[in-house]
């Protein structure tokens, strides 16, 4: 999900009706099967994320490219079956704002981030769990990066 | 039991982990309605923390976040699990030409997830350790929330969803790693 603040009120899946209580162990359930994934994946370490950017090993580009072929026809599978989420909605990806100048600019930050830190914020949370502990140096400093853009949203461009 | 324990230790092949992501994010979306993401954590963090003034922050996190913070509390509680109960014993196995071109950067710690000689609590002090930790963390969370998410959001949600505001945004990600590995580490590490 993109930013909440600018979520339809008409997105919303309780539409209208008494928002249902949120299944949170079934959240946490599927985070642990993620941070898991990533772990085992290889996606949360540093030397991976180098390899990658220096275009040295097909191991992350593989894991993008099948992750990403999956989702997909199994949304589109789910779709065409006529099964529908949950909470009653159609199947279907939220779609994203088009924003140029923040989709572009701010994908080139965050790539000069990741970059650096070898870590995007999945891997930072599955990292600390793993014993990386000064991940919670990054962590912070990532909770301020984020906290200074929603400071300066309103001056930058989108 | 032992020989469960060394196979779970073991790190899996992309054509294992990549469409195990995938059928989550799909199977998340079915049980859930939610959309695989963890860049907007932060956000929400912040504005149940420290939302200050600003208009990013005031609005009701528990109703729009709260799943989202236990989600990547979920995702710590798996790294616990398989990055430390079960840690792999053995170096991540990247590709020699990586290894020789790191180890000409001052690399030598190749043992764990992470090399500790930058990111690492003693790294800290260092100008690299630092700015790859406290400069990539800012840069991590200010422009993921200003392109709208990261990895898990545009990467693989976006354009499995074919958004062309994600494309975009992964275009600008490896532009970013781009330019920090063949253009700044040399110089930082240097």
């Amino acid at each position: 999900m993109s930013d909440p603040t600018t979520l339809r009120p008409e997105a919303s899946p309780a539409g209208g009706r008494a928002p249902r209580p949120e299944p949170l162990l079934l959240h946490f359930a599927f985070g642990f099967l993620f941070g898991i994934v990533l772990v085992k994946s290889e996606a949360v370490s540093w030397f991976r994320i180098q390899e990658m950017f220096r275009f040295q090993s097909f191991h992350m580009y593989g894991i993008l490219g099948s992750g990403v072929v999956t989702a997909s026809a199994l949304i589109a599978l789910f779709r065409r079956l006529g099964i529908r989420t949950a909470d009653g909605t159609q199947m279907r990806i939220e779609p994203r704002s088009w924003q140029p100048w923040a989709n572009a600019v701010g994908g080139l930050t965050f790539g000069l981030g990741w970059g650096l830190l070898g870590a995007c914020p999945g891997p930072i949370y599955a990292l600390l769990g793993s014993g990386v502990t000064v991940m919670v140096v990054a962590l912070a400093s990532a909770l301020l990066g984020a906290w200074t853009y929603g400071q300066l949203k309103p001056r930058l461009p989108h | 039991m032992s020989a469960l324990f060394d196979s779970f230790s073991q790190p899996w092949p992309w054509y294992v982990a990549g469409p195990s992501i995938g059928v989550l994010v799909a199977v998340l979306l079915l049980a859930t309605g939610k959309g695989f993401g963890v860049s907007s954590s932060f956000q929400h963090i912040c504005a149940a923390a420290f939302p200050g003034r600003a208009d990013y922050f005031l609005y009701d996190w528990k109703r729009l976040g709260l799943w989202n913070l236990i989600f990547v509390l979920g995702m710590l509680a798996g790294g616990v699990l398989a990055g430390w109960l079960f840690a792999n014993p053995d170096p991540v196995a990247i590709s020699q030409a990586t290894r020789d071109a790191l180890a000409g950067l001052g690399i030598q710690d190749f043992d764990g997830l992470v090399p500790d000689d930058l990111i690492g609590w003693r790294a800290l002090l260092t100008l690299p350790g630092f700015v790859a930790v406290v400069i990539g963390g800012f840069l991590v969370g200010f422009g993921a929330r200003w392109a709208g998410g990261c990895t898990s959001g545009h990467a693989i949600t976006g354009l499995a969803g074919l958004q062309k505001a994600s494309l975009v945004a992964v275009i600008g990600f490896f532009a970013g790693g781009l330019i920090i590995t063949h253009l700044v580490l040399p110089v930082l590490l240097g």
